[in-house]
C-alpha cells in the first residue's frame, strides 16, 4: 500500500460515536444459557425483532419479482389460468355441481385462497434452508423466518383478488351484507394452518432434506380434498365431515360465503377445521422451538 | 470495573455425526435406527467431542479481549455460543449491554437488490434500527467508495466493491459490545488495515470487543489480553505478548533447537557430521520468538572426523509458505586449505530488520566444496525454526502500519526524501 492510499484511509475512517452515557441499568442484560427442556414464545423478544421481521418480508417481496418480465402480473396470470383449467375441466367436461353461484366465481374464490396456501407453505418450509447464511452466522428468533414466508405471499393474494372481484361483477355474485367482515379472518386460518405445517416442515428439513419432495405431492391432492373445483355442500354429509378434518375446507367454504354469498357453512365442520388448523399451528410451533437450539449445528 | 460479560464453565458438546454429514435423508435415519435394534453399534453415536469444555472469563467494560488457538480449538464455537446463535450445553455466560457480532462480511446481501437495498437489508440483520441505518447512510455509502454504483444490483460489482460496501456497513455498527470473528482473513491488504483501524477506533471509544483471529500482529496491537484456547479450553488467559508467544511455540512443529546424543546417529559422513542447531540471541540464549529489529544466531554445532577438503556451515532460511528468503554459508577462511578435526561451533548472524515477521524455518548443514559444486555431508530440513515478531513500536520497517505486509523479508531501508518543486 502506497503512503497516499494509507494517507486516504486515515482520512475516511469512520470516527465512531462516543458511547451513549447510559445509567448502567439501562444497559440490557442477558443470560446465555442451555436450549430449556420446555420450548416457549418470547414475545417480548419476537417485538424487539419486528423490525427484522419487516426487512425480511420488504426483502422477498422485492426479490421475488427482480428480473421477470411481467413482474407482479404472474400474481394474476397463475391463479387466472389455473381457474380457466378448472372451470373447462370440471365445470364443462365433468359438469361439477356448483350450488347456487357461478361456476367460475365459485372456482376462483377457491383457487386464489389455495394458491395463497401453497405458496405460504412451500416457502414456510424451506426458509430456513433458503436463509442458512443468516441461520449459521447471525441471531434472531428463529420464528420469524417462516412468519416472514407467510406473509410474503399476502400480497400476491391481495393482487390477485381484482380477478376475483371482476367474476362477481361478471355473474352478478356480490356478497351479502356483513359476512364480508368475517373474509380476513378465513384467511388468518389459512395463514396459520400454513405457519404450523411450516414451522414442522422447515425443523424437519434442516435435517432430512426429504421434505422438498413431499410438499407437491401434497399440493397436488390438497385441491382435490378442500373443494377448491366444487361446492362442498353439494358432498354427501358424511363425506362433508371426512373433508372437514381439512382446514382448508373450511378456509374455501367460509371465504365463498363470506365474498360470493353462497350457502353458510356447516358450523360445526367449520369448527372442526379450525380447531385441526390451530392445532397444526401449536405442534408446529413447539416442535420448532424444541429443535431452534440446534439449527445453526445440523443446518 | 464493571463487567461487561461473565462466561461461566460453558461447555458445548458436538456429535461427529452432526457436524459431518450436514444433513442426512430419512433412509440414513432409518438404517441407523434398524442398526441399532439389531444390536449393532451405530458408528456416529460414539463419536462427541468438547468444542467447549468449562470455559470461564470475564471481559470488563471497555476491555478489548483477544481469543487465539489452533483451528479446532474452539475460538468460533465460543463466539456462536456468545452471539446465541448456538446454545451451549452446559455452564452459562451473562452479557450486559447491546451486542453486535460480525462472523461474517455481508451477512444476508442479496445479490440481486441494488446497493442501497443491501445497505439496510444488512443493517437491520445485523441489529441496527431503520432510523440508525437512515442517519448513517450517506456515512456509508462515502466510506465504501461504490458511490455512483448504489443503486445497481450487488451481483455486478465487482468483488472488491461488494467487499467494501459489506465491510462498511459492518463499520458502522456500534454496539456496546462487539463480537468479532476472523473477519481480517479476508480482503486485501487495504480492507485488513481498515478493518484494524476501525477496531483500534471502536475500543477506543470504552465499548468491548472480543476479537478472534489469527493475525498475532493485530492481536498484539489492538488487544489488552488475550485468551488462549485449546481443545475446547482455556489454557492460558493474560497479557497479549505472553499468551501470544506461548502460543507461537506450541505451533511450531521443529523447535528452536535441535542435537543429537552421539556422533553416530548424527546426520553426516566420514568426512563431518551436524551434530547440533540452535536459534539464539545476541547473548547466546536459545530464543522461539525473536524481536524483529534484533539480530538472530543460528549456532551450528558439527564434528569434522578426518582431514579433507575445508568443511563449512550452510543454513538455507524459508518462510511459512516454504517460499526460499535466503541461502547463506560460512565463506571465513578457517582453514587454509584442508579441514583438521575436532568439534566446532560456527554461528551466523541474520541481521536485524531483515526477516519478515511471521515462522521461519531453517535448514541447517555442513557443506564442502566440490569443483563447482555444493557438497552436502551433514545437513537437516526445518531443523529449527522461530517466530520473528514485531512488537509494534513504531521503529521498525512497518512504521505505524499495523495491516499484513508481504513479502519473505521485510529490510528497513535508508530513505532519503528532498523536496524537488
Amino acid at each position: 500500500m502506497t503512503q497516499i492510499e494509507e494517507e486516504r484511509l486515515q482520512r475516511t475512517a469512520p470516527v465512531p460515536r462516543p458511547l451513549e452515557s447510559r445509567p448502567r441499568g439501562d444497559r440490557p442484560t442477558f443470560v446465555i444459557r442451555p436450549a430449556p427442556r420446555w420450548p416457549h414464545l418470547d414475545i417480548r423478544e419476537l417485538w424487539h425483532y419486528r423490525e427484522v421481521l419487516g426487512t425480511i418480508v420488504w426483502r422477498d417481496i422485492k426479490v421475488r419479482y427482480k428480473q421477470t418480465f411481467l413482474g407482479v402480473v404472474w400474481a394474476i396470470l397463475v391463479p387466472a389460468f389455473t381457474a380457466t383449467v378448472y372451470v373447462v375441466v370440471f365445470g364443462k367436461f365433468a359438469k361439477f355441481p356448483s350450488g347456487n353461484v357461478a361456476y367460475p366465481s365459485l372456482v376462483v374464490a377457491g383457487v386464489i385462497p389455495m394458491q395463497y396456501f401453497a405458496s405460504a407453505l412451500s416457502q414456510s418450509s424451506m426458509c430456513l434452508v433458503a436463509n442458512l447464511p443468516l441461520v449459521t452466522k447471525v441471531y434472531f428468533p428463529r420464528v420469524l423466518l417462516p412468519l416472514a414466508a407467510v406473509l410474503v405471499p399476502v400480497v400476491d393474494f391481495l393482487v390477485g383478488l381484482p380477478v376475483l372481484i371482476t367474476l362477481m361483477g361478471l355473474y352478478g355474485t356480490w356478497p351479502k351484507g356483513v359476512q364480508l367482515v368475517s373474509a380476513p379472518a378465513f384467511l388468518a386460518l389459512a395463514l396459520v394452518t400454513a405457519l404450523g405445517i411450516g414451522f414442522f416442515l422447515s425443523s424437519v428439513n434442516v435435517r432430512y432434506r426429504d421434505v422438498p419432495y413431499i410438499i407437491p405431492v401434497f399440493l397436488q391432492v390438497l385441491p382435490l380434498v378442500s373443494g377448491v373445483m366444487y361446492a362442498v355442500e353439494e358432498v354427501p354429509t358424511k363425506w362433508q365431515w371426512i373433508l372437514a378434518v381439512n382446514p382448508m375446507t373450511t378456509v374455501i367454504s367460509g371465504w365463498r360465503w363470506a365474498v360470493l354469498g353462497a350457502p353458510e357453512p356447516i358450523w360445526p365442520q367449520a369448527g372442526l377445521g379450525a380447531a385441526v388448523g390451530i392445532a397444526l399451528f401449536l405442534i408446529g410451533l413447539t416442535v420448532f422451538r424444541a429443535s431452534e437450539p440446534r439449527f445453526a449445528d445440523t443446518i | 470495573m464493571p463487567v461487561a460479560i461473565e462466561a461461566q464453565e460453558l461447555s458445548k458438546l458436538y456429535r461427529l455425526g452432526q457436524m459431518q454429514a450436514a444433513y442426512g435423508t430419512l433412509r440414513d435415519s432409518t438404517s441407523r435406527l434398524a442398526a441399532r435394534l439389531a444390536g449393532r453399534a451405530d458408528p456416529d453415536e460414539k463419536q462427541e467431542i468438547w468444542a467447549l469444555r468449562d470455559v470461564s472469563f470475564n471481559v470488563d467494560e471497555g476491555e478489548v479481549l483477544g481469543i487465539v488457538g489452533r483451528n479446532g480449538a474452539g475460538k468460533s464455537t465460543l463466539l456462536k455460543v456468545l452471539t446465541r446463535i448456538t446454545t451451549p450445553t452446559k455452564g452459562r455466560a451473562i452479557i450486559r449491554g447491546r451486542v453486535g457480532s460480525l462472523l461474517e462480511v455481508g451477512t444476508g446481501f442479496n445479490p440481486e437488490l441494488t446497493g442501497r437495498e443491501n445497505i439496510f437489508l444488512n443493517g437491520s440483520i445485523l441489529g441496527m434500527k431503520r432510523r440508525e441505518i437512515q442517519g448513517r447512510f450517506n456515512e456509508i455509502v462515502d466510506f465504501s467508495g461504490v458511490g455512483k454504483f448504489i443503486d445497481t444490483p450487488v451481483k455486478r460489482y465487482s468483488s472488491g466493491m461488494y467487499v467494501r460496501l459489506a465491510f462498511s456497513v459492518a463499520a458502522h455498527l456500534e454496539p456496546d459490545i462487539l463480537l468479532v470473528d476472523e473477519v481480517l482473513a479476508v480482503g486485501d491488504a487495504e480492507f485488513q488495515q481498515r478493518s484494524l483501524g476501525r477496531m483500534e477506533a471502536l475500543s477506543g471509544t470504552g465499548r468491548t470487543v472480543l476479537f478472534v483471529s489469527h493475525n498475532m500482529q493485530a492481536i498484539n496491537q489492538l488487544c489488552d489480553r488475550v485468551i488462549l484456547l485449546d481443545g475446547g479450553k482455556v489454557v492460558e488467559d493474560g497479557d497479549p505478548s505472553a499468551v501470544v508467544t506461548h502460543y507461537l511455540h506450541s505451533a511450531l512443529s521443529s523447535g528452536s533447537q535441535i542435537s543429537w546424543p552421539d556422533d553416530a546417529s548424527a546426520p553426516g559422513d566420514d568426512l563431518a557430521r551436524l551434530l547440533s542447531a540452535r536459534v539464539v540471541n545476541e547473548d547466546g540464549e536459545a530464543l522461539e520468538t525473536a524481536d524483529v529489529r534484533r539480530p538472530i544466531g543460528i549456532e551450528i554445532g558439527f564434528r569434522v572426523l578426518r582431514e579433507g577438503p575445508p568443511v563449512f556451515a550452510k543454513i538455507k532460511v524459508s518462510d511459512n509458505q516454504g517460499a526460499i528468503a535466503f541461502n547463506a554459508m560460512d565463506v571465513s577462511a578457517h582453514w587454509n586449505d584442508h579441514s583438521v578435526p575436532g568439534r566446532y561451533v560456527a554461528t551466523g548472524w541474520i541481521p536485524g530488520n531483515l526477516l519478515n515477521e511471521g515462522r521461519v524455518s531453517v535448514e541447517a548443514g555442513v557443506w564442502t566444496l566440490h569443483g563447482a559444486k555444493l557438497l552436502p555431508h551433514g545437513h537437516r530440513y526445518d531443523a529449527v525454526s522461530f517466530y520473528v515478531y514485531d512488537p509494534g513500536d513504531g521503529d521498525s520497517a512497518r512504521g505505524r502500519f499495523v495491516g499484513q505486509l508481504r513479502g519473505v523479508v521485510r529490510p528497513l531501508l535508508d530513505w532519503s526524501v528532498e523536496r524537488v518543486d
